[in-house]
């Protein structure tokens, strides 16, 4: 009985349905990276002097540090020579003509589901009536190959830019604040990014303007033995709203492709900034060859009186993750969230979590983070709350819960708790369980296949991060949880 | 319909059932009685698929098919039902949800149209009406919080949905109070009482066949079938206890 089972749940293989190439001629920067490369990547996005000045000089402080060392992952030796640092399609289209977009690469984006049309909405899910538009900025290795939308959401004064186009059309705004949220000297990867950054996406959204539509990125690395270095910065002004959405995919490649974007993010009074992130890069295969090292810095800067920032991420993809989207409360009043499925299977490494400073007074944290590890993956939450002298009645409530799905995976929960404010309440609550037997069994018997009943019971328990996700988002999410759960059982 | 032959199971090497036989025809309602221990529940889980319950020797027929060579969500697809004695939560996840999906994999199994979320709403509360359960119970989390009759009562809920040719009731009485007790013993009257349907009842108690009427009373005590009889084997049994009739 029990081998005829074991027969009947069969484990299938793990699919990757986003792992085609496209074949497209690319222009690369010659290998490797000095301060020529950066001078290469700066003149081909026409940027002014001081965009120049500012990545050189990052690039110099990059030269004087060490990777950082203190994560549960085990990252073998990155040869940084032996990379290209930026690559752009040939036929590049000019942004404002869809029309003149490479056949190959409008076809790569039907493949992967993403509108860049934009009477193309994203299909539509039952419940969900009427269809809601998202707009789009469509980056394609090292550059951004559409932007959608741009007339209707200008007439709203909601600037939407791919960030080179803002350097060039916008650079006071962009100067403000670029780097104020994640200096140069953050971090080893942070000031990488700042000396090499190519593309990404700019998002303005001025005052007491509520966003018409969701905004979304959606970030493709194609080229072979190439970084992607992500720049993305979005500033709400006084008392406005905007909710917005990156995804991610790559091709499945034998190599391991470095990934280290840096997102920052700016709540002025009353504003508030929804970001949700399903992160699918490629995670390589089940004996852990190839994938991509996504090691990324991602913060807010709650900075306004009332503001509010919100992070959900959804995390199933790269070999291994480095990854920390955090909240900085300096306005009183100030809330932030931070909600996390992340997903390890086979030989993938996660090590990822939030930081929430309370600086401003009443200000308030929410983390909710829920770790699936299945295979022979390791899957680390690691969270610092941290409560300033002047940060009077701060609350902060925490709920880490982790699943294990087979017994050669690991799980962990690594919290600090900084507190130097007495009326803090700070609470703190974390689980670990194992998928259990019974209710496997109990799903099949009413007539799921194992798939479909781990990824049911997988659903279930990160339901409250799902549900934060805009609702066409969840749908996906959600398969994306099965699909990446598959042959894990059996 | 249901044709067990010399059944010999174990689990963890060590052996629950020692050759049980038993035929379950369409039309007929069985209850197997019997001790603490017997292999009541173990043969509820090998007729279900369970992991872990080897089946070492004989054989399980079932609507002209080998049963044993089923995945459990076959064995559904395949029209039975199991009715759990401690049925599971999975927290997060609504019964609505659940048994949508699970009735839909099952039809799509059967070549049949997946029901739309209206149609399978409208059929969910049509059998959570029926069965006296609030229709609020069905947008909760599957058997999370749920009182031991509730979750009861949601088996036959969930039965109703899936509508199977022939149902395994594991201790379906168990945990229910009289009013509950009659409310679910009409449930399976309604639900399974048909020509081309089939029940397999397994209960400590007479309690429950007192609204179920069985076509054929079973004891099983240690690992078999010892004794066979009808509806008034059961009283016989309540009366005199298992020790004397088992052995």
């Amino acid at each position: 009985m029990a081998t005829k089972n074991a027969e009947a749940y069969a484990a299938v293989s793990k699919k990757y349905e986003w792992g085609f190439a496209t074949d497209i001629e690319q222009d690369f920067a010659p290998k490797g990276l000095s301060e020529d490369t950066v001078r290469y990547i700066s003149a081909k996005k026409n940027e002014p002097e001081w965009m120049l000045d500012w990545r050189l000089k990052a690039f110099r402080l990059w030269l004087t540090m060490e990777a950082p060392d203190w994560s549960k992952l085990n990252i073998p030796p990155i040869d940084y020579q032996d990379a290209y640092y930026y690559a752009e399609p040939k036929a590049k289209a000019t942004i404002a003509s869809l029309d003149e977009l490479d056949p190959e690469i409008r076809r790569t984006y039907e493949k992967l589901g993403i509108p860049i049309e934009e009477q193309k909405l994203l299909a539509n899910v039952e419940g969900a009536e009427p269809p809601r538009r998202v707009a789009v900025d469509a980056v394609f290795d090292s550059v951004s190959v559409a932007t959608t939308f741009r007339a209707e959401l200008e007439r709203a004064g909601v600037i939407f830019r791919s960030i080179s186009e803002a350097i060039r059309e916008y650079p006071d705004l962009v100067r403000k604040w670029l780097g104020k949220v994640v200096p140069q000297r953050d971090n080893y990867f942070a000031t990488l990014n700042s000396a090499v950054f190519s593309d990404g996406t700019f998002v303005y959204i001025p005052e007491g303007v509520r966003c018409p539509m969701e905004l979304s990125t959606y970030f493709r690395i194609n080229a072979e033995n190439t970084g992607q270095f992500e720049r993305t910065l979005i500033v709400a002004d006084k008392g406005s709203y905007v909710s917005y959405l990156e995804g991610c995919t790559a091709p499945m490649r034998d190599e391991n492709q470095l990934h280290a974007a840096v997102v920052e993010l700016v709540a002025l009074d009353d504003a508030e900034i929804k970001y949700s992130t399903v992160q699918n890069w490629y995670p390589g295969d089940e004996n852990g060859v190839g994938g991509i090292y996504n090691f990324v810095t991602k913060r807010a800067l709650c900075q306004g009186r009332n503001s509010k920032v919100s992070w959900t991420q959804v995390e199933t993809g790269s070999a291994i993750t480095w990854k920390y989207p955090s909240c900085v409360l300096a306005g009183d009043n100030s809330v932030g969230e931070f909600y996390s499925v992340a997903v390890t299977n086979n030989r993938q490494q996660a090590d990822t979590g939030t930081k929430m400073i309370h600086l401003g007074k009443n200000t308030k944290s929410t983390i909710v983070s829920k770790g699936i590890s299945a295979g022979r993956s390791d899957n680390t939450y690691r969270g610092l709350v941290r409560v300033a002298p002047t940060a009077e009645g701060v609350r902060n409530f925490t709920q880490c819960d982790s699943l294990l799905l087979g017994d050669q995976c690991g799980a962990h929960t690594v919290p600090y708790i900084e507190v130097r404010n007495p009326s803090a309440q700070i609470e703190h609550e974390a689980t670990t369980s194992k998928i259990s037997e019974d209710q496997l069994f109990y799903a099949m018997s009413r007539g799921l296949d194992q798939e479909a009943a781990v990824a049911l019971i997988v659903n279930g328990f990160a339901r409250e991060v799902l549900q934060q996700l805009p609702m066409e988002f969840a749908v996906e999410a959600q398969k994306l949880l099965g699909i990446s759960l598959e042959g894990s059982v059996g | 319909m249901l044709v067990i032959e010399n059944l010999h199971a174990e689990i963890d090497g060590k052996p629950i059932l020692k050759g049980l036989s038993l035929s379950v025809n369409a039309g007929e309602v069985h209850a197997i009685m019997g001790p603490n221990g017997a292999g009541k529940s173990t043969l509820g889980y090998v007729l279900g698929g369970r992991p872990g319950y080897e089946v070492t020797d004989g054989s399980v027929t079932f609507a002209g098919q080998d049963l044993l060579e089923l995945a459990p969500h076959e064995r559904a697809a395949a029209g039975l039902f199991l009715g759990f004695q401690y049925p599971v939560e999975i927290p997060g996840v609504s019964n609505v949800q659940f048994l949508r999906e699970a009735l839909n994999a099952q039809r799509a199994s059967r070549e049949e149209k997946a029901l739309s979320g209206a149609e399978f709403l409208k059929l969910a509360r049509e059998e959570a009406r029926k069965l006296d359960m609030d229709a609020e119970m069905l947008k909760r989390p599957v058997n999370v919080g749920f009182s031991g009759g509730e979750k009861k009562r949601n088996e036959m809920v969930q039965m109703g949905i899936v509508n199977p040719k022939f149902a395994i009731l594991d201790e379906t009485d168990s945990g229910l109070d009289i009013d509950a007790l009659r409310i679910v013993g009409d449930g399976i009257n309604r639900i399974m009482r048909a020509p081309e349907k089939a029940v397999l009842l397994i209960t400590h108690y007479q309690r429950l066949l007192d609204y179920v009427q069985p076509d054929f009373v079973h004891v099983l005590a240690d690992g078999r079938i010892t004794r066979s009889g009808g509806a008034e084997l059961a009283h016989q049994l309540e009366r005199e206890g298992y020790a004397e009739i088992a052995a």
